[in-house]
């Protein structure tokens, strides 16, 4: 039992860090802690494009892509090595993740040679940017009960409705879409799968503004938007089977163990707030609520290890990782509060000047709650390891074989 | 990264396990607890036959001469089983203490015969109520007589010796069939793991050779192993309840699958995983001896006690009207919990102690 790298994974980290140190500048300031995004500037997704040109002619853009698509062929345990050795060097936010992570392999798996060559070279390279339009108003925990509807037209398809929560979707030249092709058919059946140029008339992006004020997610409204029947993937009536593969690919690149919390930052906090004349660190009740966040939050880092040691064997790591989102979330938006309390009446200063920490505990405060709800909701996550984890019955379903036109969709109307 | 444990220690839990499914179901625990006796005899002789009594003792000294990552799965399948013996007291604690504080000489005459399982031997610490066992003590061992009272110590009326925590920072140790000792049975929460107070007035004892100030460092190994035995406890109990809950229909549907269910099975599958992932952090630090283990052991104690009272209580909970009876096993797993989780000072004084410890990490460096 060690946390070391085997031979091969140390000589691969050597490697990448060889690669970056030539062609990067080390990281400086300190990490930023979880942040639900902001609109980028133009110069900022420029240099996010420079970098991913960079990264794909030298073989480090999409490591474990088959090499057939211009990928590494790399095993997943190194993909996880590059991203920690990347993440130690200033490098631009990443907004390749949906397209590289999910819509290059959806497209790989469901796509025709065709639209292959037509979309994986430009995305790899990093000079089209892809987005995901799965999300609804009325269809998030579940999606499939989506109602944008796709009708047949010649050789195209129109496409009405509203997508909601997609990232980035002002930056990006295509999306991937998930749309109801026939209402008559049961929930699952009627859904078809397409890809979406961005820049189609009668496609609308209004930037939502979240809590923390951030205007990372928009809506994507579609007014009679023509898709040509070339950009469907996979069958007709087919698209849920299809978005499945997208969605496992999430689940994968979200996977890994990745950071869930840092009691770190509070403990230096309790250093410094006095409470009756003392570091609040000298205070029973403040060590007994920190102990208990800094074991949940080593508990979380040491089960990303395990996770990784699965990975280092070449298992596929299965719905367990969910536990880190489950119990992560709610333990940073916890972590969060306390920051907050610590200060005691000056905690509800949000000013950077005035504020412990740049109001960093403020921004947090009101950034979690949304991550928290972000890729599954609590409930969801609950359901994905009770089910999955371990092994108890699926949910009683009410919306099962019957047309999804007739599935309630709110209380009865008396 | 390789953090997970060996092919082969996985065999040697597997045994343990085979052997324990076979020797120590959970009528052996109910036996004990029913009855007068201390411990199970044919049990405890079947642990040092297997070696489990001297895992990590050296061969020189009649043990397996097994690491600490061996003794950690052993511990787990002890704990699985709610075995009813001093498994605790005497291979954690007292046979570590000599282990590593004793003599050449008080080694010679001590740790064969515990690997062997002819001694049982504890460690005596806390004295009164409120007291969690790592400090305030007023015993004293005075040119070679022991004094004071010690209470409640594990196993104190069948141990042969113990290992007692004094006053003045030494470790001292004490034959408990000799003169100038007291001993009167207490009530245990769990009557399967049985509790004593012992009066010492002027007991012939000599100090551990190298004991003075070793508390802490012993508590801490010792902390990680009987982290390992809650973690098998908090595993079993969970199985148990899900298996239940998978069985039992009511409103003409499994228990298990209504979601008020599934969510609270998924939470505590969480905190179990947690206390999984902290218990091996203090295994690989008390197997490398590494100067994280203070940090590490409180870590693992603290989320493994806390595991197992969270799937003990839960436990009869799901069971309902049933798991409340003497003669469905809830109560057992929900006893030796709450007894594991005080053995060795509760969470809250663990979770004090991880703050001082990280604060001290962080002063030094």
């Amino acid at each position: 039992m060690d946390f070391n790298d085997t031979p091969e994974e140390a000589a691969f980290r050597n490697e990448a860090r060889t690669w970056l140190e030539a062609n990067a500048k080390p990281q400086t300031d300190e990490e930023g802690g979880d942040v639900l995004g902001e609109k980028l500037d133009d110069a900022t997704v420029a240099w996010c494009k420079e970098w991913q040109k960079k990264k794909a002619e030298a073989g480090w853009a999409c490591l474990t892509w088959p090499k057939e698509y211009g990928g590494r062929g790399a095993t997943s345990i190194e993909n996880v090595i590059w991203k920690q050795e990347e993440s130690k060097f200033d490098t631009p936010p990443d907004i390749y993740g949906i397209g590289l992570g999910m819509c290059g392999p959806t497209i790989m798996t469901h796509g025709n040679e065709d639209q292959k060559k037509r979309w994986i070279p430009d995305m790899m390279l990093g000079q089209e940017v892809w987005c995901q339009l799965f999300s609804e108003p009325s269809a998030g925990s579940d999606l499939a009960g989506l109602r944008s509807s796709a009708v047949r037209d010649g050789d195209d398809w129109i496409i009405n409705g509203q997508k909601i929560w997609t990232t980035g979707a002002q930056i990006c030249d295509w999306g991937i879409l998930v749309v109801r092709s026939d209402p008559m058919a049961a929930k699952h059946a009627g859904l078809t799968y397409f890809v979406v140029n961005m820049n189609a008339p009668g496609i609308e992006i209004r930037p939502i503004t979240q809590i923390n004020g951030g205007q990372g997610f928009n809506e994507v409204f579609f007014t009679d938007v023509r898709i040509p029947d070339s950009d469907r993937i996979g069958e007709v009536g087919d698209g849920w089977r299809v978005a499945i593969t997208t969605l496992m690919n999430e689940r994968a690149s979200i996977g890994g163990g990745g950071g869930a919390g840092n009691s770190s930052e509070l403990l230096r906090l309790a250093r410094t707030v006095q409470i009756d004349g003392r570091p609040a660190i000298d205070n029973e009740a403040v060590r007994q609520k920190i102990a208990r966040f800094y074991i949940r939050a080593k508990g979380l880092q040491f089960t990303g290890n395990r996770t990784l040691t699965a990975l280092s064997r070449g298992q596929t790591p299965g719905p367990e990782a969910s536990l880190g989102k489950l119990v992560g979330g709610v333990l940073v938006q916890d972590m969060a509060e306390f920051g907050i309390e610590l200060a005691g009446m000056a905690g509800a200063v949000d000013d950077a000047t005035f504020s412990a920490d740049g109001a960093a505990w403020q921004e947090r405060f009101l950034s979690i709650p949304g991550l928290r709800i972000a890729g599954g909701t609590d409930e969801v996550l609950r359901n994905i390891i009770s089910e999955r984890v371990l092994g108890l019955p699926p949910e009683v379903r009410v919306d099962k074989g019957i047309a999804f036109k007739d599935i309630p969709t709110g209380p009865p109307s008396s | 990264m390789n953090f997970d444990f060996s092919e082969d220690q996985k065999l040697l839990k597997q045994t343990a396990r085979d052997y324990l499914e076979e020797h120590a179901p959970l009528t052996a625990c109910r036996e004990v607890l029913e009855s007068n006796q201390s411990h199970s005899d044919a049990l405890w002789k079947g642990a040092a036959e297997l070696g489990w009594l001297g895992a990590v003792i050296p061969e020189e000294y009649g043990g397996a001469g097994f690491g600490y990552l061996e003794l950690a799965v052993i511990a787990e399948e002890v704990g699985r089983a709610l075995a009813p013996i001093p498994f605790g007291p005497s291979v954690y604690l007292a046979a570590e203490a000599i282990l590593h504080c004793g003599s050449d000489e008080q080694k010679q005459k001590y740790l064969p015969r515990l690997a062997a399982g002819e001694w049982i031997g504890t460690f005596a610490t806390s004295e009164a109520m409120g007291q969690n066992g790592f400090d305030g003590f007023a015993t004293t061992l005075e040119g070679g007589k022991l004094s004071g009272t010690k209470f409640p110590v594990p196993d104190g009326e069948t141990a042969n010796f113990a290992v007692v925590a004094t006053a003045d920072g030494e470790l001292a140790l004490v034959d408990l069939e000799g003169a100038g000792v007291q001993r009167q049975a207490v009530k245990s929460l769990d009557p399967s793991r049985p509790l004593a107070k012992i009066v010492f007035e002027g007991a012939p004892a000599e100090a551990l050779a190298e004991g003075a100030g070793q508390l802490d460092t012993l508590t801490d190994r010792a902390a990680v192993l009987m982290a390992f035995e809650q973690l098998g406890g908090a595993t079993r109990s969970f199985e148990l309840t899900r298996e239940f809950t998978l069985g039992r229909y009511a409103f003409g549907r499994p228990v298990a699958s209504f979601q008020g269910v599934k969510h609270r099975l998924a939470d505590l599958w969480c905190e179990i995983e947690l206390a999984r992932s902290n218990c091996y952090y203090g295994a690989w630090a008390l197997s490398h001896d590494d100067p994280e283990l203070g940090i590490a052991a409180s870590l693992s104690r603290v989320s493994a006690s806390e595991s197992f009272d969270l799937a003990a209580r839960e436990m009869i909970q799901f069971y309902g009207g049933v798991g409340y009876t003497w003669e469905y096993d809830c109560h057992l797993f929900y006893r030796r919990a709450k007894l594991l989780s005080v053995a060795l000072g509760s969470p809250s004084a663990w979770k004090n102690r991880l703050i001082d410890r990280i604060e001290d990490k962080a002063k030094s460096a």
